[in-house]
């Protein structure tokens, strides 16, 4: 019997029909196309109007396949599935093709265009006609989470679940959570201390009942899907028992091996070879750095070991894998910042007085280096004059195109803190204010009003190259004032520069292991840019914070927030729709050969020593079809995309080329598969 | 609307710098953050800086832009060009803004041109840069007190075997003139 | 080793102590020299100025008569380093000016292939392909107690990428401790010496200079060194006139750098330009080293 088809071409408002001719693709299929009985275009087919016509439209036109010709199917292929099934059909008798991103947003010839989407249709209603119902498959969501990073935004995440009632499991690979925002004095655009509003939490987690707290510790591995991954983590050896420690700092205090701190102290002060690093870090159980403990360089010292109260010290601990199991996982890994040596005209590195935003940070901290005076490195002298420069890396196509999005607001911060602090006349060089959140623009209007000096003109270099004996012993920032069209140069004594918020080193390779994408820069990829903004295309990940992209603390909390919330409606729901678009195995003409099972990169294949056969796992198959392109033998069938309808959308694609695109068994020249050869 | 490779320009004249820079379709990207007019040696001197210029560009004010004393007081040393945050090649349109204005005969009062006609000349004629020649076309005819206060340090190299009061002559200078020939007739556009 | 070698015009008279120095260490060092027959003038940023496909082909010209068994051409001025380098790269990278030069290359009866020759500074050559080891082993007088200031000027390291950082070049501090140098942090070494400026505005030139000359002073530099011969002439021939123009009185020696590396392989002076600079460099580095 033959399929009745319905056509329905979407206009996406002026999005495909701009550069498609959407009613005569529309007319052309309806007239053209074998077994398509009603072929309509509609303004906004996602709409509950649009849905409507065509569940209408199956009742009424008894419909047996539906063709949507809208935009991606990451967006809208639920709806019209949904729609189908509202009207009695199976969900996977629907097909999507997409005819926004790949052609009206891709095309500037509005001709070739339509052509293009007539072509993309008919390949649809070929496939379509081919297409078997199939019924969707239910796992139960394990309740437990994964966080990974215990920043702000892992500890927000962290913290809504607890609350909740659900376990978390919580992952940081520094000896303490806090993260960036545990270095900070104060916070924009309100001025309250960071600490005092970051530690309650710290602690909160750090004695929550529900929250299995594993610092020092890296996420190694990540296999299982939606519902139910599988999780090795690796907790490095903190030369620690942490039962037996009670955090009473003897041995950071007697430890003799002093090293400069680079992480916390972003290199402004020092830290024990054992250390906690910073007085309220969760938990208070040290690590021993092994690179730099003297008994690890040639077993002398143990001054730790001897004076611990409790016997806590194990200089022959290993590191341990463990493996938790958790349904849901939300990476809040946070970011780094630019290295400023990179920009050598700014001197970083080179001219002592050159600051970045970071050890800045650490030297107005009450609980820094210098007890929170701003000095110059000499450790004693005020400085006059400090130059606060923009977009040191930012907005550079030579190193970060993205706008860092919280510099403008730190500088401000910075100038309010020198002006405060010390007698210093402050200069911040810009090139665009960006102070576009809530209290932010008022922010700035007070550092204004604070006599702040504001410099349209990214700065050209800093130099200690004098050229007037005004100069001599200076900073000198040269730059053009862009507002007046003058090359101008400023001494200084202190120089600060906003160095960019980079994705973390290892972005892209941690993103392959939780099978998450990142944008070419690094930064981990949402699902929706405005309308799912924490969820990833792999179903139970998530992401929160500056993994995703350069944000301030607020941001990054409502976004820890909400990847909670997203995990606790999985949680509540309790099982998760599978799709059931899986390989099986024909076993009777299986051979046992096995290539299938190393191939999976899922490990979704089993292999069966009575039968001598290979079965797939359904629950862990999430339909990649490598195994079917492996098999020598071409017995393994990917559901949904089989032979037969890769082959008919091939033939649908090329209706003008092919002779008989709708030869009923004539397709003598049918191309057949080959068997994979390995 | 002006359209260079698919980009839609609303200044004429921005096109007409574009088209004639290899590289040139950067200049869209100008954020006018200034790293040029900072950095640029001759920045103090100049009427405009080069930011202002490329923001003269962008307003279509052609005219105003080709008078300008900028690209003539550039000394080709490429900051501007590696540390522009946009990859704009502004030392290269520094040497198109110069041939557009020697063309349209835009570049009146400025030295510039002259000792670049001066130096070319010579190479095309002998084949090698010929300094002395230099010295009496154009800074004897055009800046006479300048050759006046030049001559005791010309002396001073002429005595160091510093200086040769003949040109020195490729065998191959009709090849040379050859070349340049076919080069003005195809025209020099990027 | 074996290079094309392509002097430029300065190197035939105003620079020629570093045409005969550069020959001298390259003897030394084993790079041998192949100078370019019938070579022409790069044109310097002149023909730039008024006709771009004229300025390329006058290049092309020289890379196209580069013998063709050598595929790199060596330039000791960075204004033809730059000017052979960007040639080459233009052609490679924009088809139409590449056709477009060959055609004028055509009616000379020369062609050139885009990319064939890769253009190197000496000084690069020196650091890259002889290194650290081979010049040590050639050191018979160190440079011990020796301030120089190493400056690299613009055309060498900027706008090509790749040789040496633009903002603050190392590769010839590298050398001359090796050398047994005592290298001052220059921080002007990759600023501008005025180009052809004191042709066009001796004022703008002449600032320039200064600047130059006074942080070497500021640095207690005994000397500065120079890998272009622009650079040098500004800043040696001019010397005199910037102390008038400024009321000031500098005596800071300019030599190129091949000079001294010719003195630390114990090289005579004579052999390797010494006396043509304006400001005599031999009394000041016989003090600091003693006589050679």
């Amino acid at each position: 019997m033959a399929e009745r088809v319905g056509v329905y071409v979407c206009h996406c408002g002026s999005n495909i029909a701009g550069m498609v001719d959407v009613e005569e693709v529309a007319r052309w299929a309806g007239a053209n196309l074998k077994d398509v009985v009603v072929a309509r275009d509609y303004k906004f087919m996602c709409s509950s109007l649009g849905q409507a016509m065509i569940e209408e439209d199956i009742k009424k036109e008894k419909l047996t396949r539906v063709v949507v010709g809208a935009c991606s199917p990451h967006l809208h292929e639920k709806t019209f599935r949904r729609a189908c099934q509202n009207a009695g059909m199976n969900p996977y008798l629907c097909q999507m093709t997409n005819l926004r991103e790949h052609v009206s947003w891709v095309s500037v010839d509005r001709k070739l265009a339509t052509e293009k989407a007539k072509a993309l249709v008919s390949a649809s209603v070929e496939r379509v006609k081919r297409q078997a119902p199939l019924e969707p498959m239910y796992v139960k969501v394990n309740p437990a989470t994964l966080v990974i990073g215990g920043g702000i935004a892992g500890l927000q995440a962290t913290l809504e679940l607890a609350d909740a009632g659900y376990h978390v499991y919580l992952v940081e690979r520094e000896p303490s959570i806090g993260g960036h925002m545990a270095q900070f004095d104060k916070t924009f655009p309100t001025l309250d201390c960071s600490a005092c509003i970051l530690t309650p939490k710290m602690s909160e987690v750090g004695q929550h009942e529900n929250v299995t707290l594993l610092t020092y510790a890296e996420v190694e591995e990540v296999s299982g899907s939606v519902g139910n991954f599988k999780v090795k983590i690796r907790k490095k050896a903190r030369s620690v028992i942490y039962q037996k420690c009670t955090g009473c700092g003897i041995c950071s205090e007697k430890c003799p091996r002093k090293v400069v701190d680079d992480v916390f102290e972003a290199g402004m002060g020092t830290r024990k070879a054992i250390y906690t690093p910073f007085p309220q870090a969760v938990p208070r159980v040290p690590v021993i750095d092994r690179a730099s403990c003297i008994w690890f360089e040639r077993q002398k010292c143990g001054a730790c070991k001897k004076l611990c109260p409790t016997d806590a010290i194990d200089f022959d601990q290993q590191d341990e894998v463990i493996e938790v199991e958790v349904g849901n996982i939300i990476a809040a890994t946070g970011w780094k910042m630019f290295d400023c040596k990179r920009i050598p005209q700014y001197g970083y590195g080179r001219l002592a007085n050159v600051y970045t935003s970071l050890e800045f940070e650490r030297l107005c901290n009450a609980a820094g280096p210098t007890g929170g005076k701003i000095v110059l490195r000499d450790g004693k002298t005020e400085p006059k004059e400090v130059a606060i420069i923009h977009c040191v890396g930012s907005r550079d196509v030579k190193y970060n195109e993205h706008c860092s999005a919280i510099c403008c607001m730190a500088a401000l911060k910075f100038g309010h803190l020198v002006l405060e602090k010390t007698q210093a006349k402050v200069y911040s060089f810009y090139i665009d204010m960006r102070t576009n959140q809530k209290g932010y623009e008022e922010f700035y209007q007070r550092l204004l009003e604070e006599g702040m000096v504001f410099v349209r003109g990214k700065v050209a270099e800093v130099t200690d190259a004098a050229r007037k004996p005004s100069e001599q012993g200076k900073l000198i920032v040269q730059f053009e004032d862009t507002l007046l069209g003058k090359q101008q140069r400023i001494p200084v004594d202190m120089v600060i520069l906003m160095g960019a918020l980079e994705p973390q080193a290892d972005a892209k390779e941690f993103g392959l292991k939780l099978g998450i994408s990142c944008s070419m820069a690094g930064w981990y990829t949402e699902r929706h840019p405005k309308l799912d903004p924490v969820a990833t295309m792999t179903d139970g990940v998530f992401v929160a914070g500056a993994c995703q992209g350069a944000k301030d603390i607020p941001a990054s909390v409502a976004q820890g927030a909400a990847a909670a919330a997203r995990v606790q409606g999985m949680i509540t729901k309790g099982k998760v729709m599978i799709e059931p678009i899986v390989a099986s195995i024909d076993e009777e003409s299986c051979s046992g050969c096995r290539i299938c099972n190393t191939m999976c990169p899922y490990n979704a294949i089993e292999f069966d020593p009575e039968k001598e056969v290979s079965r797939v796992i359904t629950a862990l198959c999430k339909g990649c079809g490598t195994c079917v392109a492996s098999c020598p033998a071409g017995v393994i069938t990917g559901a949904h995309f089989n032979n037969d309808q890769i082959f008919a959308e091939i033939e649908g694609i090329l209706w003008d080329a092919a002779a008989s695109p709708h030869g009923n068994g004539s397709a003598a020249a049918k191309p057949q598969p080959t068997a994979a050869s390995l | 609307m002006v359209t260079h490779q698919g980009h839609k320009h609303s200044s004429k004249f921005l096109a007409e710098v574009i088209a004639n820079t290899p590289g040139g379709e950067r200049m869209v990207h100008c954020l006018q953050c200034g790293s040029c007019g900072g950095s640029c040696p001759s920045g103090a001197d100049m009427q405009y800086t080069p930011r202002a210029l490329f923001a003269m560009i962008n307003a279509d004010r052609r005219d105003e832009v080709l008078s300008a004393n900028t690209m003539w007081s550039c000394v080709s040393c490429y900051f501007c060009t590696t540390r522009c945050p946009q990859k704009v090649p502004i030392t290269e349109i520094m040497y198109t803004l110069k041939r557009l204005a020697i063309r349209d005969g835009m570049a009146k009062g400025e030295d510039a041109p002259a000792l670049a006609k001066t130096f070319t000349d010579l190479v095309e004629k002998y084949g090698r840069a010929y300094e002395v020649g230099i010295a009496l076309f154009y800074l004897g005819l055009k800046k006479p007190m300048s050759a006046l206060r030049a001559g005791p340090m010309g002396v001073s190299m002429f005595l160091r075997g510093r200086m040769a009061i003949l040109p020195q002559k490729i065998r191959q200078v009709e090849q040379l003139q050859a070349i340049i020939k076919k080069a003005r007739e195809i025209g020099g556009a990027a | 080793m074996k290079y094309a070698y392509y002097p430029g015009c300065s190197l035939e008279k105003n620079s020629a102590a570093y045409d005969v120095s550069v020959r001298a260490v390259a003897d030394v060092l084993g790079i041998q020299l192949v100078e370019i027959d019938d070579w022409n003038c790069c044109g310097a940023t002149e023909f730039f100025s008024q006709d771009e496909l004229v300025a390329c082909s006058v290049v092309a010209r020289n890379l196209a008569l580069v013998e063709p068994q050598l595929n790199q051409v060596v330039a000791p001025c960075a204004a033809c380093y730059l000017n052979l380098k960007k040639v080459d790269q233009l052609m490679v990278e924009h088809p139409r000016m590449n056709a477009h030069i060959n055609e004028a290359l055509a009616a000379g009866g020369l062609k050139y292939q885009a990319g064939r020759v890769r253009v190197r500074h000496l000084l690069d050559v020196i650091v890259a392909d002889i290194g650290e080891a081979a010049v040590r082993d050639k050191v018979v007088r160190p440079l011990s107690g020796l301030r120089v200031a190493p400056y690299y000027g613009c055309q060498w390291v900027r706008p090509m990428d790749g040789v040496d950082n633009p903002e603050y070049p190392m590769k010839m501090d590298e050398l001359f401790k090796w050398l047994g140098a005592e290298v001052v942090d220059y921080p002007v070494k990759a600023h501008c010496c005025g180009g052809h400026m004191t042709q066009i505005s001796e004022p703008q030139a002449f600032e320039l200079i200064r600047r130059l000359l006074q942080n070497a002073v500021d640095y207690e530099a005994d000397l500065i060194l120079c890998m272009c011969p622009m650079c040098q002439l500004n800043m040696d021939g001019y010397q005199n006139r910037v102390n008038h123009f400024f009321g000031l009185n500098f005596n800071v020696p300019i030599v190129f750098f091949t000079q001294m590396l010719g003195v630390a392989f114990g090289l005579d002076f004579s052999k390797l330009g010494f006396g043509k600079e304006l400001v005599a460099a031999k009394p000041v580095i016989q003090a600091k080293l003693g006589a050679a």
